[in-house]
């Protein structure tokens, strides 16, 4: 299991070094520089040049990654272009944020999710599961985009509970805090549970149909003991790696949801440099996208290596 | 880099004769849309991009059935000119990826040894990034356009489709009738493409229909996102992004393309599940990856 791990990391530190060199080299295609994008559109082209030499923009692009990586592995993230803030600490409070948001959503998928698998299972082809069905499919044939609008129609617009859009620190207040969360959170939720929900509801009632289960009932347990404590626990299985993964899915997710609701996290910070061409802002903070989506991989294979008995990862890891 | 998730349920009735149901409806909805989407110049009850001021946010009434946005413009025209550039997009991208993604496979799964490797290695990196960011990344590089954002989608998508059409060639190598290929010292071309792609298509199919849901999806968050389509474009993202200003005044406007995108991926969905489980019983309704 060490030899493993070992190996999951070190593939995924190469793995990185690869993502950094695909970031540094789309982001080099761009047709204005940093040197053009500090000085403005109406700078004299002299200047750009002075400037251009004195960021080492003229040398070979290898010289540039080798410089940009090194500098990045001595935490030193450089400038954000547009925002004139060293962008370390910008980007910790936006991963922060992002992880308020994720970490509620993903908590709630879990719960939410396997709930509804498990209910689904129970009333198998009853109207219930299939309303489940239905209901879940729902959520992922919408794009996010669209449910984050009904819910701000529903709960700000109309119902007038909840705040539109914007981020407010704890600090503020808890509840102020938590009315800024709910709203992202649902339309990440909703997006997001049918994956969960239907692995939980399939294996669920392959296990239930298992000689173990029936003879769980036969010793005259409970019907909440023999789900919950016989068959639950092999059912879940599945669902254990499907939710390591959702958490990455998640990081994709933030993207629209955070630009939607004015949540000043990750996923904006990406859109904002993207939209305002703050290139350092953007190669760091899609690094640190990929590093926490490799920790969530890295996390799926653990536990399936974990729980499932009959995986043992030895010699040979594709 | 992790396992696939997928699911297999035994269900106890006995696969169906002739078309699931699934299949028809599918087929219903999906073909439904396309042909009106492809009539939409001829059936589009007013011009999709003419500016009246007098006739802004109307609601949806015996004239203009979805009412008009905030230009004056009928929102059932520009939702049927709009669908033409989804469905193209999704279809435009999914192209994209197959045609570089199904030979990648096909050379990894049947050469193995360092060619399966290298083209392996690099799909895992392209696939370090979350779809999304990994389009937004491309994009960022390029002024806007809808063939740009199918291109980018169709890109972010080569890694999935390689590693499908590679793990269905690894299966069909052994087989006898490739040996016999060999064995009567056919060229690898003609191996791979002759032999191997004809035995490959039915997984690949359902994988592919599959993937243009999601190649909509994508593409329609980019272009909601200022990197796609660009206005006066009525593209469905397009449309949403726009409408979201004024969603407390004139809910329909972005209610509309809404449904309609939900209409088209559930359609989609339902073929692809169908198609699935007419070529493989064995395997039902599996949710894959965004």
């Amino acid at each position: 299991m060490t030899a493993f791990i070992a190996r999951r990391l070190f593939f995924i530190v190469l793995v990185l070094v690869a993502v950094s060199m695909l970031v540094f080299g789309i982001t080099a295609l761009l047709p204005a520089n940093v040197a053009y994008l500090i000085l403005g559109p109406f700078a004299p082209p002299d200047q750009v040049r002075a400037l251009e030499i004195k960021l080492g923009l003229t040398d070979p692009i290898w010289q540039q990654y080798l410089r940009w990586a090194s500098s990045f592995l001595t935490g030193n993230l450089g400038e954000s272009t547009l925002m004139n803030r060293p962008i370390g600490p910008m980007l910790t409070e936006a991963v922060g944020r992002s992880l308020m948001l994720t970490g509620a959503s993903f908590v709630l998928i879990a719960v939410i999710g396997v709930g509804l698998g498990i209910v689904a299972a129970l009333r198998h082809g009853k109207p219930l599961d299939h309303g489940v069905s239905i209901g879940t499919y729902l959520g992922i044939a919408v794009p996010e985009f669209f449910w984050a609008i009904i819910v701000i129609l529903v709960f700000a617009a109309w119902l007038g509970w909840l705040p539109a859009s914007g981020y407010e620190a704890p600090s503020e207040g808890l509840w102020i805090w938590l009315k800024h969360l709910i709203a992202p959170t649902i339309t990440l939720v909703f997006g997001h549970l049918a994956h969960v929900s239907r692995l939980t509801r399939s294996s669920m009632i392959e296990v239930l149909q298992s000689p173990y289960v029936t003879a769980a009932r036969a010793k005259g347990l409970p019907e909440h003991v023999v789900v919950l404590r016989h068959a639950l626990r092999n059912a879940l299985l599945p669902t254990i790696t499907a939710l390591a993964l959702d958490f990455g899915r998640l990081m994709g997710g933030i993207v629209v949801v955070e630009t939607i609701f004015a949540y000043p996290g990750l996923g904006r910070l990406i859109v904002f440099s993207i939209q305002n061409r703050d290139l350092p802002t953007l190669q760091a903070a899609i690094l640190v996208v990929a590093a926490i989506y490799a920790a969530a991989n890295l996390v799926a294979d653990l536990l399936y290596a974990r729980f499932n008995p009959k995986i043992r990862y030895g010699r040979n890891v594709s | 880099m992790s396992a696939e998730v997928s699911t297999t349920v035994v269900d106890e009735k006995p696969p169906a004769r002739g078309w699931p149901l699934q299949l028809k409806i599918g087929l219903l909805l999906t073909g439904t849309i396309v042909l009106l989407s492809l009539l939409a110049p001829s059936i589009a009850p007013h011009p999709w991009d003419t500016v009246s001021m007098r006739t802004r946010f109307l609601p949806p009434g015996p004239t203009y059935w979805l009412g008009t946005d905030e230009y004056g413009r009928d929102v059932l025209s520009r939702l049927l000119m709009g669908g033409r550039l989804s469905i193209a997009m999704g279809l435009g991208a999914t192209i994209v990826s197959l045609l570089v993604g199904v030979p990648m496979g096909l050379a990894a799964g049947y050469f193995r040894g360092w060619v399966d490797e290298t083209l392996m290695r690099l799909a895992d990196v392209l696939m370090a990034v979350p779809p999304i960011m990994l389009g937004l990344l491309v994009l960022a590089v390029t002024p806007p356009s809808l063939w740009k954002t199918a291109l980018a989608v169709g890109f972010v998508y080569i890694p999935l489709i390689a590693r499908i059409t590679r793990s269905v060639t690894l299966t069909l190598a052994n087989e006898e009738f490739i040996q016999a290929a060999r064995a009567r010292s056919e060229s690898n071309w003609y191996i791979l493409f002759r032999e191997i792609l004809p035995n490959a298509w039915p997984p690949l199919l359902v994988e592919a229909s599959l993937r243009v849901t999601y190649a909509i999806l994508l593409g329609s968050a980019l272009s909601f996102l200022g990197l796609g389509a660009q206005p006066p474009s009525s593209d469905w993202g397009l449309m949403i992004a726009e409408a979201r200003s004024f969603i407390d005044r004139a809910p329909w406007i972005a209610l509309a393309p809404g449904l309609a995108m939900c209409l088209l991926v559930i359609g989609i969905n339902l073929l692809g599940d169908g198609l699935r489980e007419r070529l493989d019983p064995r395997l039902k309704t599996r949710i894959g990856k965004r």
